[in-house]
């Protein structure tokens, strides 16, 4: 009995040293940031059904791919990536995906007013003579909530039905985000070069796309390799759905993904920056099973031991 | 009985460490496999339909000189060439199956001929004069449009594989 | 030379040049150990086993490691976590292992503090032990920069620069140790010869020494009881073994530390597969900035004390206290004068609640160090500090008062 009141005390000890320097010592560190379950309640609802057919129509008027690609459709990028970010200061997304993966509320709000549903007005004042990128969109002269709830319908009706995490990862974050373990960068994943001139081409590409991005968002945004380990879950969770959350006065925009969107960009990111983890959770059970079975062997020979001892 | 008891407890104890440390050592034997990319990195393609007759063009594929040969109408046609259409093409590692170096080609002789210790190969990388005791070897090879593959064996290699002719 | 017949047997030959019976009894079968322990007498080979455990996950992670400022993080993170087969476990394996191998240093220690295991002819044991805890927490530091994250890189700045030596700016020798201005290509690959080859041999060095500073002074018991090891062992071997307060090192006593060694595998990989964030600090996966500190930096939890004793004063007297704290365990068995190898239960009052509030002002320190430094935090840091101080001086006075039991 003496030797589990030993136990006792140890673990005890143990346990106060590791909660304090964990848990406790964490919660001091970090503000806690409680999400909104990716509901966007600051956004407004404006209750309209929209009809995709209309949309389509409406989304052609509106002058979206002026700007906007929508490969899916056919519709291909008015520029390359460089060029484009030299215009805007990053590459305009492709919304083949953007039905799927963002928030209607978002989508409605970032048609209207950009600036305002990406969270970035901080950063874009007209009364400061800074104006976003994407103009917002004023209506085609009738219900200007009905248009635009036309267009999200469109979007929506011309999403696939399952994106995968790769891609949704890409489209969502990909445009600014590098992610070296997956050898993607800003424009794209990066090819195999047979010839070191091409690489070198390719890579001068790269660097003055970086280079304007470097100029729009203040700071090259970071790597997103091993970002899933670097950060916990929870941090991640409440970052995506709103960074001001957790970096006041960041410049990353809200990118107003739906909660399943968000959970496929950290899944992407889960396989990429922390690939054993399906293999540690399948050999886990199997080195801990076998350490019980020769400490309980170990116990009996220990007992066979010392029997004649006492 | 006690002792027997305690005689067995010991050596099933010890059965169970030797079986850790075998799971244990299989471990370290897949750590010192070749990662994925060093497989992945084992095969490399070749366009056919750029070559030129007789026109040596030197490749590499597993860290090993790799020797494209288009036979001109006169060379002499052989099994071990690799057939494309029309075009016969010479594909073998560029080592010399003596001691390894590697053979230059000369143009106007149609023959390659190592430097190290004078053996020559003809233009189906047969063995035709020196110590080379067998002809160039052929790598495991695909044939995917005009293009090969090295690293895999596709049926026309198993065929020359299984004829004996691929070195 | 000596005679050498016909051996009947590869063991009997071997006896013959190597004399390994003499040497299995030497070391194994006729080193004797005292019956009256428990389990924390085990801890002195769970720490031989640990090393083992990170010599051996060490080599692995040394075949693709790359010790290059652009390649180190890279080599770690990608090519070991996800193209090595089992290299994450390893890498598991070997955080863990560094962390909880001080956890098992720390009870070890204490253990010998509690049952008074460093005196009377005993205080080489202890500093020989106390040189171990010295040249494992460089070997850790030392590990901790290699793969070359926020965390490395930050540490690797803020620990080198304790050595200018605050008013005095030396900085020169923190130069030379880096090797360069800020840590760097020539700080990165020294420190990888440290943590790989000099360290690693002076600790098997010093484990040696450790292990043969018991030879003499023999392994203590539970209640300080001094007796005839000779005699007891006579005992034994007759056959009473009841009688007999020793036993034989190998199979009894092993037999016990492989029983424990066991249950704290189980743990251990309990930690490695399920519970190693707090071995593998998150902040050290963002890759080593010269240009942007993190948002808060701090050792990993084993050097926290130690650390926060130099946090609360000012720059030169942290310093001073820093140092203090640094060698103030080496001088323990000078400090205790009492005439007692007792257990601290058994040596009065004092000596008791000396122990206690050093655990406790340990942990004290400990989570003070990590926190971030801000009211009230601060103000128990400090008093934990002056705590920590006072208790080393006070020892030689209570312990002085102490009546022989």
């Amino acid at each position: 009995m003496r030797e589990f009141k030993i136990l006792a005390v140890v673990v005890f000890f143990s346990l106060v040293t590791y909660w304090g320097v964990e848990p406790f010592a964490h919660s001091q560190m970090h503000k806690h940031v409680e999400g909104d379950n990716f509901q966007y309640s600051d956004l407004e609802d404006s209750g309209k059904v929209g009809d995709a057919q209309r949309g389509a129509n409406t989304f052609m008027s509106a002058g979206c791919i002026g700007c906007h690609s929508v490969e899916s459709q056919g519709m291909a990028a008015p520029m390359d990536p460089v060029m484009a970010a030299g215009a805007y200061g990053v590459n305009p997304p492709d919304l083949s995906t953007a039905g799927a993966l963002y928030d209607e509320k978002f989508l409605a709000e970032l048609i209207k007013n950009p600036a305002h549903a990406l969270n970035v007005e901080h950063k874009f004042d007209p009364a400061k003579g800074k104006v976003h990128p994407m103009p917002g969109f004023y209506g085609l002269g009738g219900d200007r909530d009905q248009e635009v709830a036309d267009i999200v319908a469109y979007l929506k009706s011309i999403a696939p039905a399952e994106v995968e995490p790769k891609q949704a990862f890409q489209d969502a974050c990909g445009r600014c985000h590098e992610m070296r373990y997956a050898d993607w960068t800003q424009i794209g994943e990066t090819p195999k070069f047979d010839s070191k001139q091409e690489s070198l081409k390719h890579q001068l590409k790269v660097a003055n796309y970086q280079d304007k991005l470097k100029d729009y968002m203040g700071k090259t945004p970071p790597d997103l390799s091993m970002m899933i380990r670097s950060r916990s879950e929870h941090f991640l969770s409440t970052f995506i759905e709103d960074p001001q959350s957790q970096l006041p006065g960041t410049s990353m925009p809200r990118v107003g993904l739906t909660e399943e969107g968000k959970d496929k960009v950290l899944a992407y990111m889960t396989e990429i920056g922390d690939p054993s983890k399906e293999k540690r959770e399948a050999v886990g059970p199997w080195v801990i099973g076998f350490f019980v079975l020769f400490t309980i062997l170990a116990y009996f020979w220990k007992k066979s031991m010392w029997r004649d001892l006492h | 009985m006690n002792e027997e008891r305690r005689d067995f407890l010991g050596k099933a104890l010890g059965g169970v460490a030797g079986i850790g440390g075998i799971a244990a050592l299989y471990a370290a034997k897949r750590s010192w496999d070749p990662l994925p990319s060093v497989k992945a990195a084992g095969f490399t393609t070749i366009d056919l339909s750029a070559a030129e007759e007789n026109v040596l063009h030197v490749d590499k594929w597993r860290g090993k000189p790799i020797f494209v040969l288009k036979k001109s109408a006169d060379m002499e046609p052989n099994d071990r060439d690799i057939v494309i259409g029309e075009d016969r093409f010479h594909v073998s590692i560029g080592l010399c199956t003596h001691l390894g170096c590697i053979p230059a080609y000369l143009p106007g002789e149609e023959k390659f001929k190592c430097a190290c210790h004078g053996g020559e190969f003809d233009t189906s990388g047969q063995q035709t004069f020196g110590p080379p005791p067998s002809p160039l070897v052929v790598p495991p090879f695909k044939i995917d449009g005009t293009k090969v593959v090295l690293g895999e064996a596709g049926p026309e290699y198993e065929q020359m594989k299984s004829a004996g002719i691929t070195a | 030379m000596a005679k050498f017949e016909k051996a009947n047997s590869v063991e009997e030959w071997l006896d013959q040049r190597l004399a390994i019976n003499k040497v299995k009894k030497v070391m194994a079968y006729e080193y004797w150990i005292p019956k009256d322990i428990n389990f924390l007498w085990a801890m002195g080979m769970i720490l031989a086993m640990t090393f083992g455990v990170l010599t051996i996950s060490g080599i692995f992670l040394l075949m693709y490691y790359k010790p290059d400022v652009n390649l180190a993080f890279d080599s770690v993170n990608y090519t070991i976590m996800s193209e090595v087969g089992y290299g994450w476990l390893w890498r598991h394996m070997h955080g863990v292992a560094a962390s909880l191998v001080f956890l098992i240093i720390y009870i070890h220690m204490f253990t010998g503090i509690y049952y008074g295991s460093y005196k009377k002819g005993r205080e080489m044991i202890w500093l020989s032990g106390m040189l171990l805890f010295v040249t494992f927490s460089a070997e850790a530091f030392s590990g901790y920069m290699l793969p070359w994250g926020q965390m490395s890189y930050w540490a690797g700045m803020v620990i080198t620069n304790l050595f200018s030596a605050g008013s005095l700016e030396l900085n020169g020798l923190v130069e030379w140790i880096r090797g360069d201005y800020v840590p760097g290509d020539a700080f990165l690959t020294r420190f990888f010869m440290l943590h790989v080859l000099l360290l690693p041999l002076v600790i098997m060095g010093v484990i040696g020494l450790h292990f043969a500073s018991l030879r003499i002074p023999h392994v203590n018991n539970q209640e300080g009881e001094d007796f005839d090891f000779d005699e007891e062992a006579e005992k034994y071997k007759a056959g009473k073994k009841k009688e007999s307060k020793v036993i034989p090192f190998q199979p009894v006593f092993l037999s016990k530390d492989v029983f424990v060694m066991g249950v704290f595998m189980i743990f251990y990989f309990y930690l490695v597969f399920y519970h190693y964030q707090f071995a593998l600090d998150p902040v050290n996966f963002d890759p080593a900035d010269g240009l942007k500190t993190p948002a808060h930096i701090y050792p990993e939890w084993y050097f926290l004390w130690s650390y926060e004793i130099l946090r609360p004063f000012s720059k030169d007297i942290g310093l001073v206290a820093f140092g203090f704290a640094q060698v103030a365990f080496f001088l323990l068995p000078f400090l205790d004068k009492s005439p007692n190898t007792k257990p601290a239960h058994k040596r009065g009052k004092a000596f008791v609640a000396w122990f206690w509030i050093m655990i406790v002002d340990m942990i004290v320190l400990t989570v003070m160090g990590k926190v971030p430094p801000v009211s009230p935090f601060n103000e128990i840091g400090l008093v934990a500090a002056l705590v920590f101080i006072g208790l080393f001086v006070a020892l030689p006075i209570i312990t002085k008062k102490e009546k022989a039991v």
